[in-house]
């Protein structure tokens, strides 16, 4: 019980600590350029990452139960093209329809990639490494080296990233869907078995095994969900772009991982949480954003975001180091 | 139950491997053959039944093939380098190519980079090279790298040319221009004065920092500014969205907001183009686009009003790029030119052309001037690349 | 039905691993006799002496950066950052040598570069040991890629085929055998030897099973791990060497997704990311089926799109086929 109880302090605070770089991230923005706390700018920031942020959520999935996908960039290529190119064919169909037929096809990938992890017994970098490989020469393959072009998708379809309707008027689509997911993670590892059975898996396999989790059926979960969540970002992404190319999504596999482990998610896993990935997911964001408004040269701009990533990965563990010593002193008063 | 899934799947996985092993050829023969029935779509279908015969098939198809290209080395194949795969301005270019191989009689081997990289390109020479090809058209990632292996190549008796965008003039016979550097950059300087109304805020949203021709344009529009005509134009910067969509809308956003009183945008790269007229027209500002971009691509956001962000824009033909570029191979394989200025050919309908020396030191054709879109043809267009 | 008598046998699960380890090689070597079959039938180009040293041109250069990496993996770590190292080593190359300084210390400036490299990788894991290598490299490969970009921005550097000896490097032959293979050859024959042959090799295989047994039993494990992350750093400068030779210059953008490429080859020869486990031939055997393999493929024009689903295919089935027989007995048994 006492350790649960310090477990619960530690990610509090760690959150705080994410809390207190972005709100200084964006105050040193501010004073560079006044058009960055404004309201369409914000809106911008979301819309834009939204497909990070949610992918974000299913990538801490995996990394709760110690895995890793990096084929999540190819699976939103090829998701989002196979969508799009089903209605350039079909352009009857509801916008809706389109969202389920990506989705279903990440989940697919997604669940093929658990399946090979957890009784192909691949490590996972090398199974998402070759799905990484198979996913996106599909895309291309699937296209037949074509774009889908903005003329060729519907007008409901193009406007759905644009829109506000599921916002009531207030708030853009997206930006709605994003609160929503990130909602019901919440929820979802928060307070259900299932939830606490993915903690579980990641922070001890065997232990969970033996209290009869079925570690392997987790996995698969996992990376289905991951799969899931990328299907949806495929379509979101070709909404929002209206547009989809073979090579969409290239390299966004490890903007998702930074994200994730910037937002205090362990490699190791067991350890992260869903309000620190948003932080972890907001700050890749706001670094994004930004660079490009504080007048930084073009050619300097790459330095400063892996600068960044590792300055905060290391701050992350000397917090760590902080709040152990004094957990441990605690202990031992 | 789980067991079976697994061993369907590695099943499914293995035949798949192995029709993709074979079903390489199809690429080839097609190329012979006349491009529609690709390799793609085989590989698509291969998860569902009929692997076996399909991956026969197209065994046999090796063979034949094997056998034709074994008895055509003393014939002619003429190969097509383009910058990298998954490109429709790239699959335009190759389908002109072909089109004119093939009313030629002529072999024609296709070579699409997975990615645009020199080195994937480099590789790929070597292969060509290793295939005793007569010629090699390519599209260069970047002008000095590919020099070696360019070399290499022209030692080995290989004629190489490039098209679209240049490699540097030791490391080719001939550059297919698709257009004038100075006439692309006064015409772009042309359309942001016209819809500046001569003065104001512009910026130009570039491909890559890195990226040949588009540097080159830039560097001639910059020089067609220093004209008295152009003096309150006021050139606020040049971003890179580097060919990616999500990096070239943030570099648009990033204009708008950094820049309240920007007029004009120009965008001399069909991705970036692209991106900018999304930004556009989602932000609902009053700031106008033009540049060089795809027709099909660009149809939605061309228009005269003040919904649609782009008045009008310019690109050139690829598929006359790549017939030309297929006229100028089979030039150089025949001997009836060797690269020399003051050369003349006929490229077919394309009618007569003469080679002249380009502004790096070596020998170019230029196809023409630049196309102009306009909500007038657009319509036409959209529908041809 | 065979299976049920089976699955009696192998019911020692650790006798069954050795001898699917042994198997490793033989499998690989039997895949690589399948390549080259292959390969002989689909293109009347292949078989050729002259040819098939060409095209060890086209991969070696990156299998510089496999040999560290096994070592890497071996550990049961991982180094993302390689590719961007080769980036900034060739510029640094280019920077010197054209800042007038000869060929010889432009070749030494770069080899440092790219050891200054793993060795920053190397310093933070071993002070952060808490810290997963993946996010590391992540980041520092982020960094020396934008380093990269600061020194030559849009530019390019090159004029190094001026330097003969330095041309050479990848171009010149001695006799049909290009002086890049023979190079390779000797050190891959060097970094084998250590693996398999020395005390280092062997702490090495101790701390890739157990690193905290290994520091127990008085290994160091942290000076190890900054030593290989240093030579993977310099295994990478190498590597910028050769195709700063072949392309004659170098740019900012070079040399992207190399880390991937080298993890497939080491991955694929047997060196699995758990660590540990594997052996140097098969990495080797590795890197010469899937360069062959591309290079048939290549030599008949096989879509490069279409190569890219094969590749994949065949490193996730080749690495999962030894594991399912033993999956398949757990089912089994526990149907039973």
């Amino acid at each position: 019980m006492k350790k649960k109880f310090s477990l619960k302090g530690i990610t509090s605070s760690r959150e705080t600590s994410l809390v207190i770089v972005v709100i200084l991230l964006c105050i040193l923005v501010q004073l560079r350029n006044s058009a960055f706390l404004t309201p369409g700018m914000m809106e911008n920031l979301f819309k834009n990452y939204a497909v990070t942020m949610i992918m974000a959520l299913g990538m801490m999935c995996v990394l709760l139960i110690g895995g890793i996908d990096i084929a999540v960039g190819s699976t939103l290529g090829f998701s989002g093209m196979c969508a799009s190119l089903f209605l350039r064919d079909h352009p009857g169909m509801p916008v809706i329809a389109i969202f389920l037929i990506s989705i279903v096809i990440g989940t697919v990938c997604g669940t093929l990639i658990g399946l090979v992890i957890s009784y192909g017994k691949v490590p996972p970098i090398i199974a998402t490494l070759g799905g990484m490989y198979v996913f996106r020469g599909l895309a291309y393959l699937v296209a037949k080296n074509e774009w889908v072009a903005a003329y060729q998708f519907t007008d409901g379809y193009k406007d759905f990233a644009q829109s506000k309707y599921l916002g009531f008027g207030l708030l853009n689509n997206l930006i709605v869907l994003t609160i929503v997911i990130y909602v019901l993670f919440f929820i979802f590892f928060k307070w259900t078995t299932v939830g606490r059975k993915i903690y579980a898996v990641g922070s001890n396999a065997e232990a969970a095994e033996v209290s009869g989790i079925k570690i392997k059926q987790v996995k698969i979960m996992c990376y289905a969900i991951l799969g899931f969540l990328t299907g949806l970002c495929g379509a979101i992404y070709t909404s929002l772009y209206a547009s989809a190319q073979g090579d969409m999504g290239t390299g966004l596999e490890m903007d998702v991982i930074a994200a994730c482990v910037v937002g205090g998610v362990s490699l190791n896993g067991g350890r992260g949480s869903v309000v620190g990935v948003f932080l972890g997911a907001l700050t890749m964001a706001i670094v994004g954003r930004a660079l490009p408004l504080i007048g930084v040269s073009q050619f300097w701009q790459t330095a400063i975001k892996g600068l960044i990533i590792i300055a905060a990965v290391i701050l992350n563990v000397l917090t760590q180091r902080v709040m152990d010593k004094n957990n441990l002193k605690g202990r031992e008063m | 139950m789980k067991k079976k899934l697994v061993s369907v799947m590695l099943c499914a996985a293995m035949a798949m491997t192995l029709l993709a092993g074979c079903g390489g050829s199809p690429s080839d023969s097609d190329s012979a053959a006349g491009g529609d029935a690709n390799a793609p779509s085989q590989g698509e279908d291969s998860t569902s039944g009929g692997d076996k015969e399909q991956a026969d098939a197209s065994a046999d198809d090796a063979d034949q093939n094997g056998s034709d290209q074994a008895t055509g080395t003393g014939g002619k194949s003429c190969a097509i380098l383009v910058k990298s795969a998954g490109n429709p301005y790239n699959k335009k270019m190759i389908e002109g190519f072909q089109e004119i191989m093939d009313a030629e009689g002529v072999t024609c081997v296709v070579k699409e980079p997975e990615e645009a990289s020199a080195e994937a390109q480099i590789k790929m020479i070597n292969e060509l090279v290793a295939q005793g090809i007569s010629s090699i058209a390519i599209a260069g990632n970047d002008p000095d790298a590919l020099q070696p292996a360019l070399e290499e190549a022209m030692n080995q008796g290989i004629k190489v040319c490039c098209m679209d965008s240049s490699v540097n003039a030791d490391s080719r016979q001939l550059f297919v221009n698709q257009a004038g550097i100075e006439i692309i950059g006064e015409t772009l300087m042309e359309a942001v004065y016209d819809i500046t109304g001569g003065e104001g805020q512009w910026a130009i949203l570039s491909a890559t920092s890195q990226a040949t021709n588009q540097n080159a344009w830039i560097d001639a529009m910059k020089t067609v500014m220093e004209d008295e005509k152009y003096s309150k134009l006021e050139l606020v910067e040049v971003a890179y969205g580097d060919d990616e969509y999500q990096k070239s809308v943030d570099q648009t956003q990033a204009l708008l907001a950094n820049y309240p009183d920007l007029k004009v945008i120009c965008a001399p790269t069909t991705v970036g183009i692209m991106a900018a007229a999304k930004v556009l027209k989602d932000e609902q500002t009053d700031v106008k686009l033009t540049g060089l971009g795809l027709p099909s691509e660009m149809a939605d956001y061309i228009g005269t009003d003040d919904a649609h962000s782009c008045p009008y824009m310019y690109l050139w033909n690829p598929i006359d790029i790549g017939r030309l570029t297929a006229y100028v191979s089979l030039a150089l394989v025949d001997g009836s030119i060797t690269g020399a200025e003051g050369e003349n050919f006929t490229a077919g309908d394309l009618g007569d052309y003469t080679i002249e020396a380009a502004a790096d030191g070596g020998t170019e054709v230029v196809l023409g001037p630049p196309f102009a879109f306009t909500p007038d043809n657009i319509e036409e267009w959209k529908n041809v690349y | 039905m065979a299976t049920k008598s089976g699955r009696v046998i192998s019911a020692q699960k650790p006798f069954d691993w050795k001898k699917a380890l042994l198997k490793w090689e033989v499998f690989l070597v039997v895949i690589f006799i399948a390549v080259n079959i292959m390969n002989a039938f689909i293109s009347p180009y292949y078989l050729s002496v002259n040819g098939l040293f060409t095209a060890t041109s086209s991969f070696l250069e990156k299998s510089f950066i496999v040999l560290p990496m096994a070592y890497v993996l071996l550990l049961g770590e991982i180094d993302i950052s390689v590719g961007a190292t080769v980036a900034l080593s060739a510029c640094m190359l280019g920077i010197s040598f054209n800042a007038g300084m000869p060929m010889g210390a432009a070749v030494l400036i770069c080899l440092l570069t790219g050891a200054a490299c793993g060795a920053l990788n190397g310093l933070i894991l071993t002070r952060f040991q808490e810290l997963a290598p993946m996010i590391v490299t992540l980041g520092t490969q982020i960094l020396y890629r934008g380093l990269a970009e600061i020194l030559l921005e849009d530019q390019a550097t090159g004029g190094f085929t001026k330097v003969a000896w330095f041309k050479n490097l990848y171009w010149g032959k001695v006799g049909v055998v290009p002086i890049m293979f023979i190079i390779f050859v000797i050190c891959a024959a060097v970094f084998g030897v250590v693996m398999h042959g020395t005390t280092f090799g062997r702490r090495m295989y101790a701390i890739g099973s157990n690193p905290l047994a290994a520091k127990y039993s008085g290994i160091q494990v942290q000076r190890i791990r900054f030593i290989i992350y240093t030579l993977t750093g310099l295994f990478s400068a190498v590597t910028a060497l050769f195709l700063a030779s072949g392309m004659g210059s170098a740019r900012s953008n070079i040399a992207s997704g190399y880390e991937l490429e080298a993890i497939s080859m080491a991955v694929l020869g047997g060196i699995l990311t758990d660590g540990g486990k594997g052996n140097f031939p098969g990495a080797i055997l590795a890197i010469f089926i899937l360069g062959f393999l591309r290079y048939g493929l290549g030599l008949v024009n096989v879509a490069s799109q279409l190569m890219m689903v094969i590749i994949g295919l065949l490193l996730i089935v080749v690495v999962m086929a030894p594991n399912l027989n033993l999956g398949r007995f757990f089912k089994k048994k526990a149907a039973k």
